[in-house]
């Protein structure tokens, strides 16, 4: 029953595995894969030299850790009044309003971003020009598009990442808060000395392990949102939308694949890394 | 003093109660609204009057009132119509194979008397920790597998993920395991303990997979950038980027005095509403598959 599974991850997942020869070599499509010429660890050293490395690596890794904070915290400020506001029509509401953006897809994402940010006709643009301002083109302004990215990642994420939060808080006992309620802690302090203490680790632990997957970036937001727009480049791409366009555009397969190495490589240590570290603190959360 | 027997049965009031509600409230209303103005954008400009979101843009409110996006829309039906076949048809046999291969992973890895289970189980995972990369997976599916222009391009690389199977297997735990012992005790094989034992008791955690699944597959446009270029296998997603792209290249070419040949630029009102199409069954499934996916990511973030 097992072996279509462990067939198709032999297939898919660790063959291609050996691919990663591709990032020594001068890659030629018309050679192929075993005939193009060896390079040793020059990729490398050029994706060192050049400075695109060490730019593609803090983009990837600060918008990881905007994305990772960000979204946890108004995750948990999602759930902890979701979970306590009366009024569950409202409530209701409101928590299929902020899951809605999970279902779309990441290119309707672009288009909402267009329709917002766009110069000719974008709402932004249309405001500013109403109240007789000048207009603003965000698609020739890179430093208006970290906030944008991130703003659209929080968006997408913020239903899953409440229903993870909100399911934490609704396994706390109530007792809990009715004994803090009779000896007289307002709501605020019982958020604060109950609630939070209590979705705390869960907050440790995601933050934890998505520290270990930091240096996988979000492709199809970047790409979406940005696409190739040379201009924003600098601080707009990470490792994975590199990749991409050294396979669809530059052809450059070399070089990309050595970035994609680079980035499973330490990408798979960090992960064994911080499992050894959580494992330290407690077995049960451990991932493997 | 009815009052007061009233308020007993009730919880005790809280102080700050006030002030945490009236911020609760404010919060929560500012952040839906925010989720929410995207969506409303896409919809309002869909119905507006093209010359009017030309020469003032896109606003929260229609300011002309104009179904001619939609018409427009129906006369380009053809492509439209082949890409929700296209779409249906990867999703459907995507999300029905994925199941089958989905649950009988996890019912091997629930059974207690498999000894390998770890072993599989790392094996597995261990697809998710590391990979070769984009590249490689591509020269594979292009250059040995011959799958450019093919469907199963799209249906393959969404077929089976880790996390699927853990959830299902996850799922499957939370069954008495003393149904498959007393199954085994009667004679059925391991066959007939998954077909009439396990699969009718899990058909919830099957129908939270599935749908996970099957939302991968519907809104998949990546797979198709790097495996398709004959039209008439755009998937839904794809179509709608290649309309959008499209459009801005003809801009910039338009805008550097290169005029292009049949130069046709989609209205923005189209893209809206073309959008919208695309989108439709999901925006329509929602309010009736909300629950699963609450329940999926639940049971999922309970440790594997």
């Amino acid at each position: 029953m097992l072996s279509p599974v462990l067939a198709y991850f032999i297939v898919f997942s660790y063959i291609p595995m050996i691919g990663i020869w591709l990032a020594f070599t001068r890659f030629d499509f018309r050679l192929g894969f075993f005939k193009s010429p060896f390079v040793g660890f020059k990729n490398f050293e050029y994706l060192f030299k050049s400075g695109i490395l060490s730019r593609l690596l803090r983009n990837t890794v600060l918008y990881n850790l905007a994305f990772l904070f960000g979204g946890n915290i108004v995750q948990m400020v999602c759930a902890v009044f979701l979970s306590d506001l009366k009024n569950k029509k409202f409530v209701k509401i409101s928590q299929n309003v902020i899951f809605l953006s999970y279902f779309i897809s990441w290119v309707l994402v672009g288009l909402f971003a267009y329709a917002l940010f766009n110069v000719d006709n974008g709402v932004v643009n249309s405001i500013l020009r109403s109240w007789g301002l000048k207009e603003y083109n965000f698609y020739l302004k890179p430093n208006s598009w970290p906030p944008i990215i991130i703003f659209f990642q929080i968006w997408k994420g913020l239903g899953y990442g409440s229903v993870i939060y909100l399911s934490v808080i609704s396994g706390i006992e109530q007792e809990v808060y009715e004994s803090a309620r009779i000896d007289g802690a307002t709501k605020w302090q019982q958020v604060r000395h109950i609630t939070l203490p209590m979705i705390r680790p869960t907050f440790i632990l995601l933050i934890m392990f998505n520290l270990g997957s930091i240096l996988k970036g979000q492709f199809q937001l970047f790409y979406q949102l940005v696409g190739n727009n040379g201009i924003l480049f600098n601080v707009t791409d990470i490792i994975d939308t590199y990749v991409y366009r050294s396979l669809t555009v530059n052809f450059d397969i070399g070089m990309g694949s050595a970035a994609g190495v680079f980035q499973s490589v330490f990408g798979c240590i960090l992960v064994l890394s911080v499992n050894t570290i959580v494992r330290r603190v407690s077995d049960d959360l451990a991932l493997f | 003093m009815v009052d007061m027997k009233k308020d007993k049965n009730h919880v005790l009031p809280d102080s700050g109660s006030t002030s945490f509600a009236v911020v609760g409230y404010t919060v929560m209303t500012i952040i839906s609204v925010v989720s929410f103005i995207p969506f409303w954008l896409m919809f309002t400009a869909s119905i507006s009057d093209e010359m009017s979101v030309l020469t003032e843009g896109f606003s929260l409110f229609p300011r002309k009132f104009s179904l001619d996006a939609y018409r427009s829309i129906f006369r380009g039906f053809e492509q439209l119509l082949r890409s929700y076949m296209v779409t249906f048809f990867v999703t459907g046999v995507g999300t029905l194979i994925s199941m089958l291969l989905t649950s009988m992973t996890g019912y091997v890895l629930m059974r207690q008397d498999f000894k390998a289970r770890n072993r599989v189980s790392f094996f597995i995972y261990f697809t998710s920790l590391f990979s070769g990369g984009v590249i490689p997976t591509y020269i594979l599916y292009v250059k040995y597998l011959q799958l450019k222009n093919s469907l199963w391009a799209l249906i393959l690389p969404c077929l089976l993920s880790p996390w699927n199977i853990f959830l299902m297997r996850n799922y499957m735990r939370s069954i008495p395991y003393s149904l498959v012992d007393a199954a085994t005790i009667d004679g059925a094989s391991d066959w007939k303990t998954y077909t009439k034992v396990i699969m009718p008791l899990c058909k919830a955690g099957l129908a939270t997979v599935g749908l996970f699944v099957a939302l991968t597959y519907w809104n998949d446009w990546y797979h198709a950038s790097l495996y398709i270029t004959n039209e008439d296998l755009y998937p839904l997603q794809y179509l709608l980027y290649r309309m959008l792209s499209n459009a801005e290249y003809m801009k910039q070419a338009a805008a550097a005095g290169v005029f292009l040949e049949n130069m046709v630029l989609p209205s923005e009102t189209l893209k809206m509403a073309t959008a919208i199409v695309v989108t439709g069954p999901i925006i329509l499934l929602y309010p009736f598959v909300q629950k699963y996916f609450v329940k999926g990511i639940m049971i999922g973030s309970v440790k594997g």
